[in-house]
């Protein structure tokens, strides 16, 4: 709903900026507010608490309001002391993690964060971290952007962002 | 959606019991399982590990419960808690049949994986799993047993390091005779299924 929202919004500042016919005050402010806005959004932030100081995973959508394709290629978060972005596979019957370099995020398109694919994996938490609070972790966008996303904590055994 | 995959279990089930009844004489019924039959292919559960009290254990401790065997390890973020949570749901969704049913996680890496953390980490998943570590002895041989495999990968400068490991849910039955497989892009529906059978053929075997 959020995104839908913001991808709206996105979209109809895009417009007006394509079309400057009328000159006004107003159009400026869109115009100028278009330039700085960021291309991807994230919803749907949360991370998997697991007990004493384990590594949790860290998962998200990012969505990608521009022509161009953008990747993720960075993370770092002020209440982990390192976060890396990992792929997990089960292929050919193993369970295998592997770093990622950068995770692009199409045109106009998606890239999901979830469970058993790619995630942020946060280890060594500042202080204890429990389930319902907000962890904030910034990720590097290849054009330069930094995103700053909010992860809800979940329980360990959650399916999702919300039961 | 799950009150009518529910039915169809249970009808499923009533067909089964029936036919249990007219093949009664003919051998065992073939259930119709949805999960990998291994019945006769892979040996019965058997190791002697210590589960996350503290407490040497072996398989003989879970005779009469249909055991959920799968090999993983606590520093594991994303996969392991994905499987855990799956079977966590699975056993919500069997209801009372849940009862005879416990997970047994075995730790791959029993240099980090102590009793301790390992009770406290299965806990937050469901009350019915159990932790189970033993030496690398101990570890490698069941593994080796069920043809599993694992992999502690190259240490990532700082001590962390990761361990590739065999993704398989086994199966045993409430004798311990290993019976079903379940692999990771076995649905839910599928386990949930196969499980009922299970714990409602082995209570009037």
């Amino acid at each position: 709903m959020i995104l839908r929202s913001l991808v709206a919004t996105t979209l109809l500042i895009a417009g007006a900026a394509a079309a400057p016919v009328i000159a006004s005050a107003a159009d400026a402010a869109a115009h100028a507010a278009a330039a700085s806005a960021p291309a991807v959004s994230a919803t749907d932030g949360w991370l998997r608490v697991l007990p004493g100081s384990l590594p949790a995973g860290g998962y998200v959508t990012f969505s990608n309001a521009s022509d161009s394709a953008v990747s993720i290629v960075g993370a770092e978060s002020g209440d982990y002391a390192d976060a890396m972005i990992h792929r997990s596979s089960t292929a050919g019957g193993m369970g295998r993690m592997e770093m990622v370099d950068a995770v692009a995020v199409p045109a106009r398109g998606t890239v999901a964060f979830s469970p058993g694919g790619y995630h942020v994996m946060l280890t060594g938490a500042k202080h204890p971290v429990k389930a319902g609070d907000a962890v904030v972790v910034t990720f590097d966008l290849s054009d330069g952007k930094k995103l700053p996303v909010t992860l809800l904590a979940r329980p360990a055994n959650a399916t999702g962002p919300k039961d | 959606m799950k009150p009518f995959l529910f039915r169809r279990g249970l009808l499923g089930l009533l067909a089964i019991v029936a036919l249990a009844g007219l093949a009664a004489c003919h051998g065992e019924p073939q259930p119709d399982w949805r999960l990998h039959d291994v019945s006769g292919h892979l040996p019965d559960l058997d190791f002697h590990l210590t589960d996350d009290q503290g407490k040497a254990v072996t398989a003989g401790d879970y005779k009469g419960k249909v055991t959920l065997m799968y090999f993983g390890y606590t520093h594991c973020p994303d996969v392991c808690p994905l499987t855990l949570t799956e079977l966590h749901v699975v056993l919500d969704r069997l209801g009372p049949a849940a009862d005879g049913v416990r997970i047994l996680f075995v730790s791959v890496d029993p240099k980090r994986d102590t009793p301790s953390i390992m009770h406290a980490y299965v806990n937050a998943f469901d009350k019915r799993a159990v932790g189970l570590v033993g030496s690398d002895t101990d570890t490698e041989e069941l593994a080796k047993r069920y043809r599993s495999a694992f992999t502690r990968e190259p240490d990532k400068g700082d001590g962390a390091y990761d361990v590739s490991h065999s993704s398989a849910i086994y199966i045993f039955d409430r004798a311990g005779k290993a019976r079903l497989l379940a692999t990771p892009s076995a649905s839910q529906d599928d386990i949930v299924h196969d499980l009922t059978l299970l714990t409602t053929l082995e209570a009037h075997p």
